[in-house]
C-alpha cells in the first residue's frame, strides 16, 4: 500500500537554515547539508528547500545549497522559492533537485508549468498554492501570501493539473505558524478535485494533526517546519504514532 | 565504464549521483558505437513511453549485441518498461522486447494516478538483484504506466492492483521505482546490479 509521506522544509536564506533550531548534536545548527542528513537518518520521506534569499546573489547560493544537499541524501529533493523561468528552474534542476516547486511565476505564467513539465516530466513540477478562506470560498494568496491571486484555490489546483502538474503543495495561510492543526476542510476540498497528489502544510502543532490531515484532510503527504526543526517531535516518532493508528508509512 | 543512456527523457543527475557514491562513475555514450565497450548498461528515464523513440534502430541493435554479450543492462522506472515488447503509452513505437509483455496504465479506480510516493515491495522470487533487500522494503515511485506480472517478475507492489516492480531474466534486470531515490535500499539494489557486471 502506498505510504503516506512525510516532508521536512527547510527555509534557507543566504545558505543558512532560518526559522529555529534546536537539534542537538549539529555542529552548525542553520547548515542544511546537516539538517539534511539529520532528517534523512530520521526516516523523513522527503526534503523541500524553500529559499527565502531576497538578494540577486540568491541564484548561485541556492545552487550550492542543493549541491550540498544533494550530496547528502537519496530521497526526492523539491527546491522552491523565487523560481520565476526555465532558466531558474533548470539551475536547481542541474544543481540535484528532483522537483521544483511553482508558486507566484505558475499563476502569472501558467505555461511555465508546461513548459517545465515538458522538459522534466509532470514528476518534476510542484505548483505551490496559497490559500486563505474568505467566506465559504478559499482564495489563492501570491508573493508569500502578501497579494491576492484572484483564484479559487480548487479551480487552480485543477488547472494546474491540466497544464501538468505533477503535484499540488497546499497551504493554508489561516494555519500557518499555529500549531492548531491543518486545514482539512481545505485540503479534502482540493485532494478530491485532482488526481494528483496533494501535499498540506501549514499548522502542524501535534502528531493528532497529521492523523486528521490523512484521515479527514485526504492528504498524500504531509509537510511540516518548525515541528521538526525544535525537535518537539522527531520524524521516526511521529510515523510510529501513524502507523498505531492505521496510517500507512515507511519505517 | 557503465554506459547511461540520455534519450533527455528527465534529469540524469541523481542517477550519476547514486552511481558515484557507489564507486561506479557512469559515461554517456554520444553514439551507438561508442556502447562497444561499455561494462554494462543503465536506460534510466521518467515520462512518457514516446520518449524512447529518440534510441533508434541503431541504438537497440547496439543494446541487444551488448546484452547478447553477457554485459548486464539496468532498466530504470521508463527504462525497465522499455525492456519489454511495448506499452499502450505510445503503440506505434516496439520496446527492447528482452520480455514478453506489454505495459499499460494503471487503473484510476480508487486510486490515485500517477502512483507517487513510497511503496512496498513483495518479493515474488529470490534473486541477485533483491539480495539482501528486506521483504517489504519500501522504495519511491513516480509513474503511471506499470508492466505486467509473467515469471520474469522478481517483486511486486499493489497500488489499486499489483504491478511488477522488480524484474530480472539473467543479466537484464529493471525497477519500475527510482533506486537513486530510494535510500539505503534503492543503494542495496543497484551495488546488486553493480555485481553482476564482470571486471573491466
Amino acid at each position: 500500500m502506498l505510504s503516506k509521506r512525510i516532508i521536512a522544509c527547510l527555509d534557507v536564506r543566504d545558505g543558512q537554515v532560518v526559522k529555529g533550531i534546536n537539534f542537538e548534536g549539529l555542529r552548525t545548527a542553520g547548515d542544511p547539508a546537516e539538517l539534511a542528513r539529520r532528517y534523512n537518518a530520521e526516516g523523513v520521506d522527503e526534503l523541500v528547500i524553500l529559499d527565502i534569499t531576497a538578494t540577486l546573489e540568491r541564484r548561485r547560493a541556492l545552487a550550492d545549497t542543493i549541491r550540498a544537499v544533494a550530496g547528502e541524501l537519496f530521497i526526492p529533493l523539491a527546491v522552491g522559492g523565487g523560481i520565476r523561468t526555465e532558466a531558474d528552474a533548470a539551475a536547481a534542476v542541474d544543481a540535484g533537485a528532483d522537483k521544483v516547486s511553482l508558486n507566484t511565476a505558475a499563476l502569472s505564467n501558467p505555461s511555465l508549468i508546461t513548459t517545465l513539465a515538458e522538459r522534466y516530466g509532470s514528476q518534476a513540477v510542484l505548483v505551490a498554492i496559497d490559500a486563505k478562506w474568505e467566506g465559504n470560498r478559499a482564495a489563492v494568496y501570491v508573493r508569500s501570501g502578501s497579494t491576492p491571486g484572484h483564484r479559487d484555490a480548487v479551480e487552480w489546483a485543477k488547472e494546474a493539473e491540466d497544464r501538468g502538474a505533477g503535484e499540488i503543495l497546499l497551504t493554508s495561510i489561516d494555519r500557518d505558524g499555529t500549531k492548531i492543526g491543518f486545514d482539512c476542510t481545505l485540503t479534502a476540498a482540493v485532494s478530491g478535485a485532482v488526481s494528483i497528489p496533494v501535499i498540506a502544510s501549514g499548522g502542524a502543532g501535534t502528531l493528532e494533526h497529521f492523523d486528521e490531515v490523512f484521515t479527514a484532510g485526504r492528504a498524500d503527504a504531509a509537510l511540516a517546519a518548525s515541528i521538526f526543526h525544535y525537535a518537539e517531535t522527531s520524524v521516526q516518532s511521529l510515523k510510529q504514532h501513524l502507523r498505531q493508528h492505521g496510517i500507512p508509512v515507511r519505517l | 565504464m557503465i554506459a547511461l543512456i540520455d534519450y533527455k527523457a528527465g534529469n540524469l543527475t541523481s542517477v550519476r549521483k547514486a552511481f558515484a557514491a557507489l564507486d561506479a562513475p557512469l559515461f554517456t555514450p554520444d553514439r551507438p558505437g561508442d556502447l562497444a565497450d561499455a561494462q554494462a548498461i543503465v536506460v534510466p528515464g521518467v515520462g512518457h513511453f514516446g520518449a524512447t523513440k529518440a534510441l533508434g534502430p541503431d541504438w537497440i541493435d547496439a543494446i541487444l549485441e551488448r546484452v547478447g554479450e553477457g554485459r548486464p543492462l539496468l532498466g530504470i522506472c521508463l527504462g525497465m518498461q522499455w525492456l519489454f515488447e511495448g506499452s499502450e503509452e505510445a503503440p506505434e513505437l516496439r520496446g527492447l522486447g528482452l520480455l514478453g509483455g506489454q505495459c499499460y496504465r494503471l487503473p484510476s479506480t480508487d486510486v490515485k494516478i500517477p502512483h507517487v510516493g513510497w511503496n512496498s515491495l513483495d518479493m515474488q522470487s529470490d534473486r541477485s538483484i533483491v539480495e539482501h533487500v528486506a521483504p517489504g522494503a519500501q522504495v519511491y515511485f513516480t509513474h503511471s504506466f506499470v508492466a505486467p506480472v509473467t515469471g520474469d517478475t522478481v517483486a511486486v507492489t499493489t497500488h489499486g492492483q499489483p504491478f511488477a516492480s522488480v524484474v530480472q531474466r539473467g543479466y537484464v534486470a529493471g525497477v519500475q521505482f527510482h533506486p537513486e531515490k530510494s535510500g539505503d535500499v534503492g543503494l542495496q539494489i543497484l551495488r546488486n546490479f553493480l555485481s553482476l557486471v564482470g571486471p573491466a
